[in-house]
């Protein structure tokens, strides 16, 4: 699975996309995000208020609820500030 | 006349001619009464800035938006929707975002271009970084939680 970050999730992640195996537990969004807080320090950083990433899956937003079963592409980023 | 309203949307680091899209929308047709622009400019408050940074997420950000002007279209008598929004390095004073709304009477065009600005600020995926005059780093704009309160009126 594609998983890309974006602006201070991408920089404090170190990089802006890359291919991971999801272990068969992870199922939800909330479960995406607390497994990729293990993964290391920078993801601990960029992560840590956990409630304020949004999440994308396949282009389109999601909840933290959301299952990601069938999720080419997830995207995780701050709240935006377009417009 | 009636016929199903296509939104033009555009994701770009060039600028934008506002009055060349008003007659985008316009020329050769005389059912449109009403004609509303909004532009959102990159804002230096006390000459900190030297720039905005831009990002953006490229396939969603079409797609947001898309979705964003579909709904619009849905909910005014709308006869031409035009967003722009640019991206990457936009100094104080540029423009940043356009919305264009259309409609035979001035309150659907002026409803649906407030809101498409509401939901393109907490939905669209942009994110805005500051460049300071001083060579500090600005960091990234904080989302602000007025923003989001404002989209919540039209739900």
């Amino acid at each position: 699975m594609k998983l890309i970050y974006f602006a201070w999730v991408r920089e404090r992640i170190g990089k802006s996309e890359e291919d991971v195996e999801l272990p068969a537990e992870v199922t939800t969004v909330a479960e995406l995000l607390a497994w990729l807080k293990s993964r290391g320090e920078e993801y601990e950083n960029a992560l840590q208020h956990a409630r304020s990433i949004r999440v994308a899956i396949n282009q389109e937003h999601v909840d933290h609820g959301e299952k990601i079963g069938g999720a080419r592409e997830i995207a995780l980023f701050p709240p935006m500030t377009g417009g | 006349m009636l016929g199903v309203v296509t939104p033009k949307i555009s994701i770009q680091t060039q600028d934008f001619d506002v009055a060349a899209e008003i007659v985008a929308l316009t020329a050769g047709r005389a059912d449109i009464g009403a004609v509303v622009t909004f532009s959102g400019l990159c804002r230096d408050e006390g000459e900190v800035l030297t720039a905005l940074e831009l990002e953006h997420y490229p396939g969603m950000a079409e797609g947001e938006i898309g979705r964003i002007a579909a709904e619009a279209v849905n909910r005014w008598p709308l006869q031409g929707v035009t967003v722009i929004h640019r991206h990457g390095r936009i100094a104080p004073g540029q423009n940043i975002v356009l919305v264009v709304t259309a409609s035979t009477h001035r309150q659907a065009a002026f409803e649906a271009a407030d809101f498409l600005m509401d939901y393109l600020k907490s939905r669209a995926p942009f994110w805005k970084k500051e460049h300071r005059a001083d060579g500090s780093e600005g960091g990234w704009v904080d989302a602000k939680d007025s923003d989001e309160q404002a989209a919540t009126r039209w739900r």
